[in-house]
C-alpha cells in the first residue's frame, strides 16, 4: 500500500506543475487550474488510506466543516472584495502548516518517539515559525484591506529594534530546541506565540497601496510553511507544492516591487523612503499653472472627436466599483468605431492582477488589457489617456524630479497623448503623499467625481451625441 | 542514511523552486491574481499533514491540533480552488 499512495502522490505533483504551467495563457488557465484541484483532490483520498490514519470521525468533520466555510467563502465574495480573501486564505495555509508541525511536536513528547534527528527537529521549528508569521500577518493583511484595521502607514516607536529582538529570540530558541533538546514544550510554544506577534508587527507598518507587495509575500511565505512540514513528515508531495507555491509568491513580490522600484526592505519597513519631506510643498499650487476641469457634456465632445484612447484604470475604480459604468463606455466608444484599450501598471490597485480581474468581471476581453511594458510606447499617437482613479503611477516627477520620493519608479507616459483625462475626487494627493503635477499640465482636463458617477454621466452624454 | 534522506528532501526542494520559477515567470499580468489564489490553494496541500495527525489511534492534543489544521486547509483549498476556477471563467475574448 505504502509505495501506491507514494505513487499517488508523484502523480499529484506532476498535476499540480501542469495546473501551473497551463496558467500561462488565459485560453487554458482555467483547465490548469481543474488539473490542480484534481491532483489535491487524489492526494487527499490516498492520504486517507495511509497506515498511521486509524480513525476517520475527526478528519470527516474537519472536511465538513472546512469544505463549507470555504463554498462560502468563495461564492459569497465580491469581486471587489478579491484581495482579502486571497489573504485570508493564505493565512489558513499557513495557519494549518503551523498546526501541523505542532501537532507532530507533541504526538513526538506523549509517545516519547522524538527521533532525535537534526534535520526534524529543525523543521519543526521553521515549520511552526513560519507557518505562525504567514497565519498572524494574513489576518493582518485581510484587516487591512477590509478596513477593521487602518490601512494607513503605521509606524510605532522601536519599530525595527522590537523585530529585531523577536527574531534574535526565536533564533536562540529554535536553535537551543534544534539542537539541544527538541522535547521542550515550553520553548516550542514561545516560538509559536513570538511568531504570530511577528507576523502581525511586521504587516501592520505596511500601506494600503503595498499591498500587493505584502500579499505576494505572504503567498510565498505559506509555500515554505508546507515546504517545511514536508519536510517534518518527509513528504515529498508537501516539499514539491509548497516550494512551486514558495517561487510564484517570490516572482509576484520581485515584480510588484519592481514595478514601484524599490526594494524589498523599504516596502515592509513602510511608507515611502523620503516620508517626512512630503508634507511641506503642498501650498504652492498656484505656482505650477491652473488647473483646467471638465463636464460631462464637453467631454463626451472631445471623446466623440478622437479616435485612439487608453483607459489608466487604478483602485479608485475598484472602490467605486466603477468597472461595469466603464466596460459600458467601452462599448459605446467602440460601436463609434474608437480604439480603446487598457494600460495597467503592475501595481494598480490591491494585489497583482487587480485590476484585470475587475475588468474581466464586467466583461472587457483580455486581449484589451495592455501591460505597461507593451503600451507604453503608445501614448504618442493617442488622442485621450483617460485616467480612472489612478494617481501616483501616472505622476512624471517619477521621470524627472530628483526629489521626489517617487523618482525612478516606472510610471505610464500617459502626458505624452495629446489629451490627457483625470478622473478623481478631487485634488488630494496620492498613497505617497506627494502632490501631482500632471494635473497643471496644459494638455491635461481635470474631470471631477466619483469615478462610476463620472464614467455613467460621459456615457450619457456621450448616447445623446 | 539519515543525511542522506535528508538530503534527498533538499534537492527535491531545490530543484522544485527552480521548475516554480520557469513556470511562473511566463504567467501573463493579466493571470496574476488567478496566479496567486491558485497557487495559494495548492498550498492547502499541508491538508495531507492534517489528515494524518487528525486519524491518529489515540485521542490527544494532537488530534485536536490535526481536526482544527484539516479545519484550516479545508478552507484554503476549497476556497481557493473554487474561487480561482470562479475568477478564470470570466476572462473571455471577444
Amino acid at each position: 500500500m505504502k509505495i501506491i499512495i507514494e505513487i499517488i502522490y508523484l502523480i499529484s505533483s506532476v498535476l499540480f506543475i501542469f495546473g501551473i504551467k497551463q496558467l500561462s495563457s488565459p485560453k487554458t488557465a482555467r483547465n490548469g487550474n481543474f488539473l490542480s484541484s484534481l491532483g489535491m483532490f487524489i492526494a487527499i483520498v490516498v492520504t486517507l488510506f495511509d497506515q498511521h490514519v486509524m480513525t476517520y470521525e475527526y478528519i470527516l468533520i474537519g472536511l465538513v466543516i472546512g469544505s463549507g466555510i470555504g463554498l462560502l467563502f468563495a461564492y459569497k465574495t465580491p469581486m471587489t472584495g478579491m484581495p482579502q480573501m486571497v489573504g485570508l486564505l493564505n493565512g489558513f495555509g499557513g495557519g494549518a502548516s503551523m498546526l501541523v508541525a505542532l501537532s507532530e511536536f507533541y504526538k513526538m513528547k506523549n509517545f516519547d518517539v522524538f527521533s532525535h534527528e537534526l534535520s526534524t527537529d529543525v523543521s519543526v521549528v521553521l515549520s511552526i515559525f513560519i507557518g505562525a508569521v504567514t497565519f498572524a500577518g494574513s489576518l493582518i493583511a485581510f484587516g487591512k484591506l477590509q478596513g477593521i484595521v487602518s490601512g494607513k502607514v503605521i509606524k510605532y516607536p522601536l519599530q525595527n529594534t522590537i523585530n529585531v529582538i523577536l527574531i534574535v529570540a526565536v533564533l536562540i530558541g529554535g536553535t537551543y530546541s534544534a539542537i539541544y533538546n527538541p522535547t521542550l514544550e515550553w520553548i516550542i510554544l514561545s516560538i509559536c506565540a513570538i511568531a504570530l506577534i511577528l507576523g502581525v508587527l511586521l504587516v501592520l507598518p505596511i500601506g494600503g497601496a503595498d499591498m500587493p507587495v505584502a500579499i505576494s509575500l505572504l503567498n510565498s511565505y505559506s509555500g515554505i510553511a508546507g515546504s517545511m512540514t514536508g519536510f517534518v513528515l518527509k513528504n515529498n508531495e508537501l516539499i514539491i507544492a509548497g516550494a512551486l507555491v514558495g517561487a510564484s509568491g517570490l516572482i509576484l513580490t520581485m515584480i510588484m516591487c519592481k514595478g514601484m522600484n524599490r526594494s524589498l526592505m523599504n516596502v515592509l519597513l513602510g511608507g515611502w523612503e523620503s516620508a517626512g519631506t512630503i508634507s511641506t510643498p503642498s501650498a504652492k499650487t498656484s505656482s505650477k499653472g491652473s488647473v483646467k476641469s471638465v463636464d460631462p457634456e464637453e467631454l463626451a465632445m472631445i471623446f466623440d472627436a478622437a479616435s485612439n484612447i487608453i483607459i489608466v484604470p487604478g483602485y479608485g475604480m475598484a472602490v467605486a466599483q466603477a468597472q461595469h459604468a466603464v466596460r459600458d463606455l467601452v462599448n459605446l466608444l467602440e460601436s463609434k468605431g474608437k480604439n480603446v484599450r487598457f494600460a495597467i501598471h503592475p501595481v494598480a490597485g490591491r494585489m497583482p492582477g487587480h485590476m484585470n480581474v475587475l475588468l474581466a468581471e464586467a466583461q472587457v476581453s483580455y486581449e484589451k488589457m495592455y501591460a505597461m511594458e507593451d503600451i507604453n510606447d503608445d501614448f504618442n499617437n493617442t488622442d485621450i489617456a483617460f485616467i480612472i482613479g489612478a494617481n501616483d503611477v501616472v505622476n512624471p516627477a517619477a521621470r524627472h524630479d530628483k526629489n521626489s520620493p517617487i523618482y525612478g519608479m516606472p510610471i505610464l507616459n500617459v502626458d505624452y497623448s495629446k489629451t490627457v483625462i483625470m478622473n478623481k475626487r478631487s485634488m488630494n494627493a496620492g498613497y505617497a503623499g506627494i502632490d501631482n503635477e500632471l494635473f497643471f499640465y496644459p494638455n491635461t482636463l481635470m474631470y471631477f467625481g466619483d469615478s462610476k458617477d463620472a464614467v455613467n454621466k460621459l456615457v450619457h452624454e456621450l448616447k445623446n451625441i | 542514511m539519515e543525511i542522506y534522506g535528508f538530503m534527498m528532501m533538499v534537492y527535491v526542494f531545490v530543484l522544485a523552486i527552480f521548475i516554480g520559477f520557469e513556470l511562473i515567470a511566463k504567467v501573463p499580468p493579466t493571470l496574476h491574481t488567478p496566479l496567486m489564489s491558485g497557487s495559494n490553494a495548492i498550498s492547502g496541500i499541508t491538508i495531507v499533514g492534517a489528515i494524518i495527525s487528525a486519524g491518529l489511534e489515540d485521542f490527544t492534543i494532537s488530534t485536536i491540533l490535526g481536526l482544527i489544521a484539516v479545519i484550516f486547509a479545508t478552507i484554503n483549498v476549497v476556497g481557493g480552488f473554487l474561487v480561482t476556477d470562479r475568477m478564470l471563467k470570466m476572462f473571455k475574448k471577444k
